[in-house]
């Protein structure tokens, strides 16, 4: 892409990057030495299921609280250390947004923006006001927060991190308790803001989410970082299917069997198993020279949750 | 950032409640005393049996009767809000990655405290004056020395009383700050911080404990009274205020400390 955000001129390259980061609370690692490479410009998806420890890495990345161990750059800036001077270029919605419920949703941006050194006070209003439109949130702006929904508090959550220009957003779950009308209009704001070239890391437990709008991706699991990279290579990761139709599925599972498919699975006319490095075009001509009629053989596409069931071995469940 | 921080808490419905309530106590002081015609002299809390002969006084009485507990809990209300409120809401948060700075948000909570604990007491004494010049004479008034001073005089030293009190409570105020840095549910700062005014005046009753006396927060908040000698009698409200500019010291970088070392979950 040629019109690179400022943040892609980071000298690293990386609009987050740590080492070894870790995060104990009394002694249980919920964030246990991971290392994630941000690509400035990217759409990042931080990806693992409730209780994988994504809020709380997103808690340290932004100094809201201490790492136990690791270090970490934020925009090329080492952080702790430089956050006064590097978090004004970084929005952040965590874990749900949380305001003042007596006070009016534009009420709100503007005391945040000016308990912060990020934005001018004379551009304010306008700040405010484009924030709010680009979330469809302009009609209720003179509304008290309290009377907003759920869908709307969390609109409010992505306008106070749009207020000011960032090159890079940290996204908890943004699309949490919305409808799927105002998540398909978030998942729009978040690509056309991806497209800006702003850095967009975005946490969420939804597979699909992450498969729709990101190019980038990371997997959590236990408080570790399992893989990251593009979703190609979480796809190549994972292990193929092949499914098989024929007048013998007992007779197709044993030629299939013998060629090394693995995880054989019945389910009446069809065999279905797992690939494991055996190329489908063999299997075809095991199984017709095995006197098997074949009416469909295909080698399936692997979801993400596919992909991830064979990273962690198991479900994307809440993580024990 | 300070006038944001100020405007947000003192347009707070809570707060403007706050603030009604305090200004109550002058009203009904004032009013009971007209319709009973006071305690005789020398009896009563202190000015109270003077509340009729002259506004001034009607000020000092309430400032007398608000200060065991209304002003206190009103303090403590503010210092349970200024960052447990913050953490509660879960704004804390985003308070910080804006970013607001943890020393500079502390610093901007204890000057808007510090405000509120003056303008609590100011706040008592207009409205005192007000109901007092409504009901009572207002000329020139008789210090506790037996002197007379003008009016004029009488309103300067009230307003001063105020603030006097108001910096009486800075003790108490930097209490509730530190809690507030330690809890994250306003209630429980409320509740310890009240209750320490409560455990401090006890002792301050008990003979036995006399070494300690010097040293509780609430053992000079009677001070103000010698305002209205004549001459003015400084020498406990300039102890007053030493002993509260040393609670705020210690009490001050006991929540600094904690809030910048601190991890925010809520």
């Amino acid at each position: 892409m040629s019109g690179v955000a400022a943040g892609a001129a980071v000298a690293t390259g990386f609009a987050i990057e740590t080492r070894g980061l870790a995060k104990h609370f009394g002694g249980f690692p919920a964030v246990d030495g991971i290392d994630l490479a941000v690509p400035s410009g990217s759409t990042y998806g931080f990806l693992g299921p409730n209780g994988s420890g994504k809020t709380t890495t997103i808690r340290v990345l932004l100094g809201l609280v201490g790492a136990t161990a690791g270090t970490w750059t934020l925009l090329g800036e080492p952080m702790p250390q430089r956050a006064m001077s590097t978090l004004p270029r970084v929005g952040a919605l965590v874990e749900g947004p949380a305001f003042y419920p007596w006070l009016s949703g534009h009420d709100n941006l503007a005391r945040f923006d000016a308990m912060g050194p990020g934005g001018r006070s004379s551009t304010r209003a306008q700040r405010i006001a484009e924030a709010l439109a680009r979330v469809g949130l302009t009609a209720a702006a003179k509304k008290k927060y309290k009377a907003y929904s759920l869908g709307m508090r969390q609109r409010l959550g992505l306008a106070l991190a749009l207020i000011v220009p960032r090159q890079l957003l940290v996204l908890d779950e943004p699309t949490n308790g919305m409808d799927p009308q105002g998540t398909r209009e978030i998942r729009h704001l978040v690509r056309q803001l991806g497209a800006e070239g702003t850095t967009v890391f975005l946490s969420s437990h939804l597979l699909s989410e992450v498969e729709q709008i990101c190019s980038h991706v990371g997997v959590m699991h236990r408080g570790k970082l399992l893989m990251q990279g593009t979703l190609d290579d979480l796809r190549a990761n994972a292990n193929p299917k092949l499914r098989v139709e024929s007048d013998d599925p007992a007779r197709a599972a044993e030629v299939l069997s013998r060629m090394g498919v693995a995880d054989l699975d019945r389910q009446g006319a069809q065999v279905v198993g797992t690939l494991d490095g055996v190329l489908p075009e063999d299997c075809c001509r095991a199984l017709v020279e095995a006197g098997v009629a074949v009416r469909m053989l295909v080698k399936e596409q692997v979801s993400l949750e596919d992909a991830f069931v064979a990273m962690t071995g198991e479900g994307f469940d809440v993580a024990g | 950032m300070w006038l944001v921080e100020a405007r947000t808490v003192l347009g707070r419905a809570r707060v403007r409640v706050l603030l009604v309530v305090l200004a109550a106590v002058p009203v009904f002081l004032v009013v009971a005393v007209r319709l009973s015609g006071g305690p005789a002299a020398g009896n009563g809390p202190a000015f109270v049996d003077r509340v009729s002969h002259n506004a001034v006084f009607a000020a000092l009485a309430a400032l007398v009767v608000a200060m065991p507990f209304f002003i206190p809990l009103s303090v403590a209300v503010v210092a349970g809000d200024s960052i447990a409120g913050e953490s509660s809401l879960g704004t804390l948060r985003y308070l910080l990655v804006q970013p607001a700075g943890r020393t500079r948000l502390l610093l901007a909570k204890a000057v808007v405290l510090a405000l509120f604990c003056v303008v609590a007491a100011i706040d008592i004494v207009v409205v005192g004056l007000i109901a007092g010049i409504v009901l009572f004479p207002h000329g020139s008034v008789v210090t506790l020395s037996g002197t007379t001073i003008s009016f004029a005089d009488g309103v300067g030293r009230s307003l001063i009383a105020a603030v006097v009190v108001g910096a009486s409570m800075f003790g108490l105020a930097s209490i509730g700050l530190f809690v507030s840095t330690v809890s994250d549910a306003p209630i429980a700062v409320i509740a310890i911080t009240v209750g320490l005014v409560i455990v401090s005046g006890i002792l301050d009753s008990v003979s036995e404990v006399s070494f300690l006396h010097p040293w509780l927060f609430t053992h000079y908040w009677t001070a103000f009274y010698d305002l209205v000698r004549a001459p003015v009698y400084w020498h406990n409200i300039w102890k007053d205020l030493v002993l509260q500019a040393g609670y705020v010291a210690v009490f001050g970088a006991a929540a600094w400390a904690r809030m910048t070392s601190r991890d925010v979950l809520a």
